[in-house]
């Protein structure tokens, strides 16, 4: 941490310095003008702090009023409903984000947990310096561009938009916020543990697994769980990989729907049915989000997840 | 320590025989009867792939974004980023109005988020009374998890229809006389994609600037007091000037994630690919363009210049996170190399 010389001058009107010397009066004033700065910029960081929190309880606020009205049984079984009628809902999406996901994750959590392995148990050196590099560059990467590459990548070879295109995507998210979570876990594991390990004579890789970890599986849980929460709201990259389906589709070789890109698809449409049914989509999609997020930080805090594995 | 070892499943008694296991508690034993070099060789291989992985993606990010814009990196060259022509039935595309729709709905974000997170940062380190600050750090943690789509959703049918109602005419009022606040207001355009971009970076910025803050050493805010300076002298002098270069990174990273965003620009920028001075006006940014006609785009050149676009984006946010990433760094490592300013 950089340290910066203070001198009084900074302080200014400071009453421990030097200086010409000041009448009471001017020494009054020079306060005055202190304490009245310093209560302004307390209430400018108040201020600050409302407004950040304002706008959140505005998104919630609004999810649910608007969402709790709009939701009911069918939205959870029935498959969307032509422009006009009423009612209908996103039980094919529902269904269409669960096999996302689910691909997304097989993808996207061995090879980041792995890679996070390999940077804290074995990166040393200029090459696990790249890697790491590497991950955070990925983890910048605009997720429309990731659509594109899975695009190119899955959707051109096979010539019609898919499910696995759209996981190939979101999996690809998911490696990069995986892996450094993982590592710094990992690091966070006392050396003294590994070395317990290898004395009563473990094999190197039986220790990383059973025991390093093992210990780090809380923060490692957390981690897929965080990541898992990122990719679940994401839209941009399913828009020419997954696409969207009208219809029930099980075939992860086809198009697909997904929640956020229904959600997507009646927010734009002109029709007030269709907002309704966007609010509902939003609601359930915070509702798990939020919910992920918050069980998983309060079982890591009680120290649930220790010794799961 | 020895929780720590009870927790990894080690049997805690008694002691035992290497290589036996401890009965009926796990099918395979820790410790092999005889050791080979084989696994443990075979392990490093399969993570070291993993890691490789990594390195994979981004290396076919970058063959895929080149390759599949060939045909329009060929046909225009540089010009297509300087030229504002948008015509995909005459086939001529120059990608000058999304730039100029990121770039400026990005600055309006950074200008608005800048101070708030700031802001909301020194509040939560400094002045916040304790029991306040975990609840108001997971807050400024939840606005991070709300999905872009819904902040979409959201700008549409609230934000929106205040700034036409409220905030446009009071704009146009007192401030009309700049040229940014001119012309009808829609609502929709470039103010209100400022305003939503700039309330998804405010987390981002206002989290890396707590973490830096954090960072500066607590003798140095007790030495400026020791000096007799009020709270916001000693928060001046002790703690932001330490914190700067950390801070700049902060916004640089937020301005990364402005500049990618996609869905939720795309709902409320209006997407009309112009170069309009007023913020009023509807425009069009590289992301969203990307979004509302990739899946539309008739003809392989017409493909291949949003395929361009997308090249451009993927470098420009790259830098600015490389950028971003070595100024926090900086602070938060405790190297020397840092920014005079």
């Amino acid at each position: 941490m950089p340290d910066e010389p203070i001198t009084s001058k900074a302080v200014a009107g400071g009453p421990a310095q030097g200086g010409p010397q000041r009448s009471p009066a001017q020494q009054r004033f020079v306060d005055l003008r202190r304490t009245i700065l310093d209560r302004f910029a307390t209430g400018f960081a108040v201020l600050m702090a409302v407004c950040v929190v304002a706008p959140l309880l505005a998104v919630f606020g609004y999810l649910v009023v608007r969402g709790v009205g709009s939701l009911n049984l069918a939205f959870f079984t029935h498959l969307p409903v032509p422009v006009g009628e009423q009612g209908g809902g996103v039980a094919n999406a529902i269904v269409g984000s669960v096999m996302i996901l689910a691909i997304a994750s097989v993808i996207g959590v061995p090879l980041g947990i792995g890679s996070g392995i390999y940077l804290a148990e074995y990166g040393r050196g200029t090459f696990a310096a790249l890697l790491r590099f590497t991950a955070d560059v990925l983890n910048g990467v605009p997720s429309i561009v990731i659509g594109i590459v899975a695009y190119a990548l899955v959707v051109i070879p096979q010539k019609h938009f898919s499910a696995l295109s759209g996981g190939v995507a979101l999996g690809i998210m998911m490696i990069p916020t995986i892996t450094r979570a993982t590592e710094e876990v990992l690091l966070l594991v006392p050396l003294a543990v590994r070395e317990a390990a290898w004395g009563l004579g473990v094999a190197r890789w039986r220790a990383t697994l059973s025991v390093t970890l093992r210990t780090a599986s809380a923060g490692v849980i957390t981690a897929v769980m965080l990541a898992f929460a990122r990719i679940a709201g994401e839209t941009a990259p399913l828009l020419f990989t997954a696409f969207g389906n009208q219809f029930w589709n099980f075939n992860p070789n086809q198009p697909t729907a997904a929640l956020p890109l229904q959600l997507f698809v009646y927010a734009i449409s002109p029709f007030d049915e269709w907002h309704r049914l966007a609010w509902a989509c939003a609601l359930v999609l915070i509702v798990l989000l939020v919910g992920a997020v918050t069980a998983v930080r309060l079982a890591a805090r009680r120290g649930v997840f220790q010794g799961a594995s | 320590m020895r929780n720590l070892v009870e927790a990894a499943g080690f049997p805690q008694n008694p002691p035992r025989e290497p290589g036996t296991a401890a009965a009926g508690s796990r099918a395979i034993p820790l410790i092999p009867a005889k050791t080979s070099k084989i696994p443990d060789r075979a392990f490093a291989v399969a993570m070291l792939g993993c890691g490789v992985s990594l390195l994979a993606v981004v290396v076919l990010i970058v063959i895929e974004l080149v390759m599949k814009s060939g045909l329009s990196l060929h046909a225009f060259g540089w010009h297509f980023f300087t030229t504002s022509n948008w015509d995909p039935v005459a086939g001529d595309f120059g990608a000058l109005p999304f730039i100029y729709g990121t770039l400026l709905s990005s600055l309006e974000a950074l200008v608005i988020a800048i101070p708030l997170s700031i802001g909301v940062a020194v509040f939560i380190t400094e002045m916040c009374p304790r029991p306040l600050r975990g609840t108001l750090s997971f807050m400024t943690e939840l606005l991070a998890a709300i999905p872009s789509v819904v902040y979409g959703l959201w700008a549409i049918f609230v934000l929106a229809p205040l700034l036409r109602a409220h905030v446009q005419p009071w704009l146009a009022k007192y401030f009309g006389w700049t040229g940014l606040f001119s012309g009808p207001p829609f609502g929709i355009g470039m103010l209100a994609a400022g305003v939503i971009l700039a309330i998804m970076i405010v987390p981002i910025i206002a989290s890396i600037t707590r973490e830096v803050l954090t960072a500066v050493p607590q003798q140095q805010r007790e030495a400026v007091l020791a000096l007799g300076a009020t709270r916001w002298e000693m928060i001046r002098v002790g703690v932001l000037r330490n914190a700067r270069t950390g801070i700049v990174g902060a916004i640089i990273l937020g301005l990364g994630r402005a500049l990618g965003e996609t869905m939720a620009v795309t709902m409320v920028i209006g997407n009309t690919p112009q170069i309009a001075k007023s913020l009023f006006a509807p425009g069009y940014s590289m992301a969203s363009v990307i979004a509302n006609e990739f899946t539309e785009a008739t003809g392989d050149l017409y493909l291949s210049a949003l395929i361009e676009i997308g090249l451009g984006l993927f470098l420009v946010t790259i830098v600015v996170n490389i950028l971003a990433g070595l100024l926090v760094w900086s602070v938060t490592r405790g190297t020397p190399a840092r920014v005079r300013a």
